[in-house]
Formats: C-alpha cells, structure tokens, sequence
C-alpha cells in the first residue's frame, strides 16, 4: 500500500497544497452564494476575473510548459492554439473541431521538423 | 442567468418531466450517471486527465498520490499547477497559492449553478457533494441538463453526473500514469497540449457578455507580460487587472446605454 500512495507526507502536502486551497472556493461559493444576486454587478466583476485568471492559467501552461510539451518549440506551442482557436470559429464553436484541429497541427509541425 | 442562455442544439434521451421514471432518486442518479455518455466534454476531459496521470508519472509522483488529486481537487488547471509546481520544487506554501488563485474562477460557478437544484426544502448540507463536483464540465451540463430534469431530483441527478465523470477521470489518470513511461516524446506532448486547448475553447464558447470575451482576451495577453516581473502571483495580479479592466468596459457600455 505504501508504495500505492508514497509518503505520508505527500499525502499530506496534496490536502495541504492542493485539496484545501481549492475547495475553499466552492465553499465559499455554498455558503455566501445564497445572498448573491445571481445577476448582480459583483457577480459580473467575479466572473470576469475568474475568467482572467484561467486565461492567466492557459497562458501560463503555454509559455512555461510543463513536461514533454517544454520540448516543443514556442512557436509551435503558440501556432498549434491559433489553428485550434482557428478551427473552433470555422465550425461554429465546436470544442471538438477545434481541439483536434490544434492537436493536429502540433503533430505535424513537429514531424515536419523531425 | 439560465434565461440568457440559449437551448442547447443538442436534445438529451431523458425521461418526460413527468415520467414515473423520476420518481425514484436512485433511477435519477443513474440517469444522471450515464448522461455523461452524452457529452463530447467527457472525450475531453479523459484526454485532459490522460495529460495529468502522464505528468504525474514523469513528475514522480505515486500512482495513489494522483488519483487522491482527481478525488479531492477535481479541476484540472489546479492539479496541473499543483503537480509542476511542487514538481519543479516549489515549497507546499508557493503551490497552495498557485491552486488557490487557479480556484478563486470556482466561486462564480458554485454561485450560479446551485439554484438550479434548490427547493424550498433543500438545506446547505445536501449540496455538499454536489457543490464539490462543480468544475468547468459539470457547470457546462448542468445548464444543459438540468432544465430537463424535475427541481425535487435534481441533486440525485447531478450526484450521478458527477460520480459517472469522477469515475471517468480516475480511469483515465491510471492509464495516462501507466502509458507515461512507454509514451513517445511527441504524444506526451500532445496530451499536454489538450489542456491549455480545452479549457481556452470550452471558456471561450462560455462567453456570454462582452467582459467575458475581453477578460479571456486580456488574461491570456496579459500574463505573458506579468510573468516578466517573477512575483510568485502572477497569475493573481494579471488576472484581476484584465478582469478588472473588462469589467470597467462592461459597466462604461452599460452606462452609455442608459
């Protein structure tokens, strides 16, 4: 079992860093949310920046990539999510289509590159 | 909200409202379980914990340890920050910020789906589990499907969606670890590319008002810049300025308008 789950205390830094941290807000969300105006003005402020800061995450995976992605070139990574984006409104904002499209054009610029 | 929006083209084999089929919870829940047949985001989202069971792998954590992030976390972008950034050795403290800024984006999605699910007799703690399976794709479906379910089962429904999508995960977070070590440089690579990909199409086609559109715009121009200065909150600080900023845009049109 020890091998299943490692240390302790990763298991303990994972409730610590990475559980808690995050249900916090759906929490928060539970137990303010009842009071809030489902189309009030601060709703449309939060959503906003909610909005930013995934984009911020996006952006984030984009320009300092984690893993096997660090070993594609930046203007591959970039023109990859433009073909995706690309294929997305060609289609009428299919998630799929666009999904495959930029998946595809990784794929083949980095055969073409060898 | 749910006024604004606009029927889904999509047409979901569910019972009538009025179908007998509602009245046990236990036939909602699997009816809300194998809804999730019924989306391309669950395509999306397998592919997307493949990404995150690789990373895993590659980042050295235990098979156990990730699958405890799919339960627990549940939010992709926070699992994926949460496993870099203590992977790249990050203390505990600098990733607990970084998941909880990447998480601040899940109090408007708590906020604007329980009503959905509320009756006069719910109480707080029957949405618990519910509230913790709101991320991106459930709050998607629940919109989606929710209209074509009766308010009294709801939660049932929205229990099964959400277990049936866990159990999707966790299935993909095992093979993606397993496929890690055995996976060409090109296709970890092109699973870690759906991440970014998904989220930035599945938001963009969320967009409802103009400071939606503005905020994913600047957000995504925006932290380049802000990452420059190496503040340990990047993401914070860019991502409430350009909210802020489509916000002010919103409220200037709103006022010109009246």
């Amino acid at each position: 079992m020890s091998e299943f789950f490692g240390s302790p205390h990763a298991l303990l830094v994972l409730v610590l860093a990475g559980f808690l941290p995050n249900e916090v807000w759906r929490m928060a969300g539970l137990w303010f949310g009842a009071g809030v105006d489902e189309g009030s003005e601060i709703l449309v402020w939060v959503r906003a920046v909610a909005t930013a800061i995934l984009a911020g995450v996006i952006a984030q995976i984009l320009v300092q990539p984690p893993g096997a992605l660090a070993g594609v070139p930046d203007w591959l990574r970039y023109g990859a999510v433009a073909a995706g984006f690309a294929a997305f409104m060609l289609t009428r904002r299919s998630i799929f289509a666009g999904v495959v499209g930029g998946e595809i054009a990784l794929v083949a610029g980095k055969w073409w590159l060898g | 909200m749910p006024r604004r929006l606009k029927p889904h083209p999509v047409t979901v084999a569910l019972p009538a409202l009025d179908s007998p089929h509602w009245q046990s919870p236990l036939r909602a829940f699997a009816l809300g379980m194998s809804s999730v047949a019924s989306t391309v985001l669950t395509l999306v989202l397998f592919a997307t914990y493949l990404g995150i069971g690789a990373l895993a792998h590659d980042s050295q954590f235990s098979l156990g340890w990730v699958l405890g992030s799919t339960l627990l976390v549940w939010a992709g972008p926070a699992q994926i920050i949460l496993i870099s950034t203590l992977g790249s050795g990050a203390t505990a403290v600098q990733a607990a910020i970084a998941v909880t800024v990447s998480a601040i984006r899940l109090f408007p999605m708590v906020v604007s789906v329980l009503p959905l699910m509320r009756t006069p007799k719910t109480r707080r703690r029957h949405l618990l589990l519910a509230t913790h399976f709101i991320a991106v794709t459930l709050w998607v479906e629940c919109y989606r499907l929710l209209p074509q379910v009766p308010r009294e089962r709801r939660i049932a429904f929205t229990h099964g969606l959400g277990c049936g999508l866990v159990t999707v995960c966790m299935v993909a977070t095992t093979l993606g670890y397993g496929l890690a070590a055995n996976l060409p440089p090109l296709f970890a690579a092109a699973i870690l590319l759906l991440t970014p990909l998904a989220f930035l199409l599945s938001t963009a086609r969320n967009c409802r008002q103009i400071s939606d559109v503005l905020a994913l715009a600047l957000g995504l121009a925006l932290f380049p810049l802000v990452s420059m200065l190496h503040t340990g909150v990047d993401i914070l600080i860019s991502g409430i300025t350009a909210g802020t900023i489509a916000y002010g845009v919103h409220w200037w049109r709103e006022r010109a308008r009246a």
